[in-house]
């Protein structure tokens, strides 16, 4: 068969043979209306049986790959999307780089992949969970199309790491599969496995500041794990990834519409201090500090994702062809690390210090370190937005070391500018860096839903262009079809 | 002037450089700096590859250019330059890469009086995927009459497969034909445009198809051709073309189309996708549909099908016997009522397609409609032309 066209002739559309695969389809069936009835409970609340104008990818094929049109979520098509197999490819690091590419699980790496396919597996339902609420409060049907648009994308991500469960790891695989459906996000008893996956999003900032910041780190696992051995894995993240660039999108440009809204409605009303925080909030906008406040929030958490500095675990994975660094084939090296250093952040004396450290085992760091670079960008040009408006304010990212939970800083105090103090300094201080119940407050007093077509909440402005080249005033969700 | 050519440019303020569209391009024509991602002009042959996967859009920008904009140039950006002024010598740039594909169109929608605009709601078209070097080879899946057997004109309803190639149409789209063989001077044949009559998620859904609406014409070189293919037979087409006359996708929108003949072929189309994708659409979607005799309207049985809550019909002709003649501009008149009602809308859109001669006859009927309620119909329609919601495709 061609693997560009996705077949629809199974109830799950697919472009990797399922007709002609019974085993894995029987399972696939049989997942299906548990799956269903998690979108159904916990997927996003209210507007079910809205007509959601939502793309859905219909081939691998980069002409025309996705189709736009009205659709109800549950009647959303997900399905099993891998990209092209590339003819001869071969390992690109490791201790099997130049190896062809593994079509079949090796025995010995079974339990490790099995780990990193559940790990990434998990986070995808996760979001929808944490999202959940917030389809009431959208600020326009622009953004709500959006916010669904990320969920019904997320949970697909959820079918691309089950099948592979499903396909390669028989019974371990279905158990797994079941399981993705049981943990909940915030659960006591069963909550998802990474921390920034059982935070509340409560309002739509940390909506913004969620896809910016936390879907950022999963395209960069994306990026490493496209780079892998195993070539199913690879091909499946090779395709998520295309759909992941719209959640940044929907982030970058979410944080740059509520900063230029600010920027604007400071302007007019005459106000030139971005700190005269209460003039700025009777104005109905969020205040740039508190914007400050929700990026430190929302990028620490993200950092605590990358796991420790230095990790075994990375290393193992990196060894074995596994999982390999952002970007692996365009980097000038061995691609095997056996004697190359890296710079890693520790606390040295006090002071947070960079030390070379073997490359192998700080896989983690690099890779973080990609994705810090990755995130600062965005960080310029919501900046740009600022200037251009003449307001006199800088977005920055805080250091490394600040409010972090995870790796070399968890147990200490560091200021966002990096500098070491005390539990009791930083308790004082903790709410002018991080968001205070206030902000929080205050972010939900501005909450309220703004559902007519071309109409958007005060605190944010119009896109600058919509998707699919439809104008801001399209009717993007049909609420009471 | 000299001969402004295409190039291909990235909006900095839009693109959030997630480098998708630099993976997607199979030539390398796409780079970055620390600042922007580019294309360059020396090598973007304009496949479009890129365009699909971006999630922004910002990738789908154009300007027209006398000298192309260096990489140096473009690193340096905040924001993307306004089109230069290279003249008007050319209304349907943007509607096709090739010249002669671009004069047709030109020349079909130059009955729009002024630049056509494509609707605001309208999808943004993929044009010239597969050019004259790089056609798509398509194959047959069926092909059969469309007028009744004893009707003068014979027209055929075409379904052409596209097998594993992705071709995206939008409605209102045309693809090229040129028939097979060369001139008497040994060169191959002009281009012919053929109106896309099927949805664009296909003739049948999820099919990878698409369906023509062809009228043989005696000695026709391309019609003859077109219509005596067989289930099976292979057919080379390019495209898609055009730009501009596009079904807009709001819902609320209103559709006045008016045709003859296959003229249809878009409006088969735009009634397809309604019925499809916008079932409740708060939209009216009303059409006139001239031909001399029931038998010789294409898709008279079909139309009959189509509830009323889809589409409005008007179904006009002119040779019945025992019956006065009746043109579309005649039935319109008697609806001054409702169409003015609908010109005062600025939902409404109005397409016209069809033969040359029909034009003067509908713009007389829709000025005579409008001055009868105190409207001006030469100031509403330049008006509704710069709003993406006057389009012409005559031929």
């Amino acid at each position: 068969m061609n693997e560009l066209n996705v077949s629809y002739d199974t109830s799950i559309p697919n472009n990797v043979g399922l007709a002609d695969d019974r085993r894995v389809l029987k399972a696939l069936e049989k997942w299906h209306p548990g799956y269903l009835d998690w979108w159904k409970t916990m997927g996003p609340e209210g507007f079910q049986e809205s007509m959601v104008y939502l793309r859905t990818a219909v081939s691998v094929d980069p002409k025309g790959w996705a189709q736009f049109g009205y659709v109800k979520m549950p009647e959303y098509r997900w399905g099993v999307l891998l990209a092209p197999q590339e003819e001869g490819r071969t390992i690109p690091f490791g201790n099997h780089m130049g190896e062809p590419v593994w079509q079949e699980i090796p025995g010995e790496y079974r339990a490790m992949l099995r780990r990193l396919v559940v790990i990434q597996g998990d986070t995808e339902p996760a979001s929808v969970e944490q999202q959940r609420h917030l389809g009431a409060t959208a600020p326009s049907l622009y953004d709500m199309r959006n916010l669904f648009q990320v969920n019904v994308e997320e949970a697909r991500h959820l079918w691309a790491m089950v099948y592979l469960l499903q396909k390669y790891f028989g019974s371990d695989g279905r158990e797994e599969s079941a399981e993705l459906l049981r943990r909940r996000s915030g659960d006591v008893d069963k909550p998802r496995m990474l921390g920034a996956f059982n935070e509340a999003t409560p309002d739509w900032l940390s909506f913004f500041m969620f896809t910016y910041f936390t879907d950022r780190d999963g395209k960069m696992q994306l990026e490493s794990l496209a780079q892998s051995g195993f070539d199913p894995l690879s091909r499946t993240c090779r395709f998520m990834l295309t759909e992941e660039a719209h959640h940044m999108f929907v982030g970058e440009s979410g944080i740059s519409r509520v900063v230029q809204r600010t920027c604007e409605a400071m302007k007019e009303a005459g106000i030139t201090d971005p700190y005269d925080i209460e003039a700025i909030r009777k104005l109905g906008v969020i205040d740039l500090p508190t914007v400050q406040k929700k990026a430190n929030l929302h990028y620490t958490l993200s950092l605590d994702l990358f796991g420790s500095e230095i990790s075994t675990n990375a290393a193992n994975a990196f060894n074995a062809g596994l999982k390999g660094r952002y970007q692996e084939t365009k980097i000038d090296d061995d691609h095997r690390l056996l004697d190359a250093t890296y710079p890693v952040m520790k606390l040295i004396d006090g002071k947070p210090t960079l030390v070379n450290e073997p490359a192998l085992t700080a896989i983690n760091m690099r890779l973080r370190d990609d994705y810090s670079a990755d995130a600062a960008k965005g960080v310029q040009r919501w900046n740009k937005v600022i200037s251009k408006a003449g307001v006199d304010f800088e977005l920055t990212l805080p250091h490394t070391a600040f409010h972090r939970h995870i790796g070399e800083f968890a147990n200490i105090n560091v200021t966002p500018d990096g500098e070491l103090v005390d539990n009791e300094s930083f308790s004082r201080q903790r709410d002018r860096w991080l968001p205070s119940v206030e902000d929080g407050e205050y972010i939900a007093s501005l909450m309220k839903g703004c559902m007519e077509p071309g109409k958007y909440a005060n605190w944010i402005s119009p896109p600058k262009v919509a998707i699919d080249n439809l104008p801001g005033d399209f009717e993007f969700v049909q609420i009471a079809a | 002037m000299s001969k402004a050519k295409r190039q291909h440019l990235i909006d900095p303020e839009i693109c959030i450089r997630c480098y998708t569209c630099e993976d997607a391009c199979p030539i390398d024509a796409i780079t970055h700096d620390d600042n922007n991602v580019v294309v360059d002009a020396s090598i973007c042959n304009f496949c479009m590859d890129c365009i699909s996967p971006c999630p922004t859009g910002s990738i789908d920008n154009w300007r027209f250019v006398t000298k192309a904009y260096s990489l140096d140039a473009q690193f340096e950006w905040d924001e993307l330059p306004e089109q230069e002024d290279i003249g008007d010598d050319n209304d349907s740039l943007g509607e096709a890469i090739e010249d002669d594909i671009g004069a047709l169109i030109s020349k079909a929608h130059a009955g729009t009086g002024g630049r056509p605009v494509a609707p605001a709601s309208a999808s943004k078209a993929s044009i010239n995927l597969f050019s004259r070097a790089n056609p798509v080879v398509a194959t047959v899946q069926g092909s059969y009459r469309i007028t009744d057997a004893d009707a003068e004109n014979d027209v055929q309803h075409i379904i052409l497969g596209l097998g594993d190639t992705v071709f995206p149409v939008l409605e209102g789209q045309s693809v090229g034909i040129v028939p097979p063989g060369t001139r008497d001077d040994g060169r191959p044949h002009d281009f012919r445009l053929y109106s896309i009559c099927s949805a664009r998620d296909g003739e049948k859904r999820n099919g990878n198809n698409i369906a023509l609406t062809v009228k043989r014409v005696d000695g026709g070189l391309c019609s003859e051709y077109l219509c005596n293919l067989k289930r099976g037979d292979k057919v080379e087409i390019t495209g898609p073309f055009g730009s501009t006359f596009l079904m807009p996708n709001d819902p609320n929108c209103n559709i006045v189309m008016i045709c003859t003949g296959t003229g249809s072929a878009p409006f088969r189309a735009f009634t397809e996708r309604r019925r499809r994708a916008m079932p409740g659409a708060s939209g009216k979607l009303v059409m006139y549909f001239g031909a001399r005799t029931p038998g010789e309207l294409p898709y008279f049985g079909p139309l009959k099908k189509v509830p009323t809550s889809v589409l409005e019909q008007h179904l006009v002709y002119s040779r019945l016997k025992d019956q006065p003649k009746e043109y579309v501009q005649d039935r319109m008149r008697k609806h001054a009522d409702s169409l003015t009602e609908l010109l005062t809308s600025e939902q409404t859109h109005i397409f016209i397609c069809g033969l040359k001669g029909m034009e003067t006859g509908v713009d007389e009927a829709l000025a005579d409609v409008c001055r009868g309620k105190g409207l001006v119909w030469d100031e509403i329609k330049p008006q509704m032309r710069r709003q993406g919601r006057y389009h012409v495709e005559t031929y």
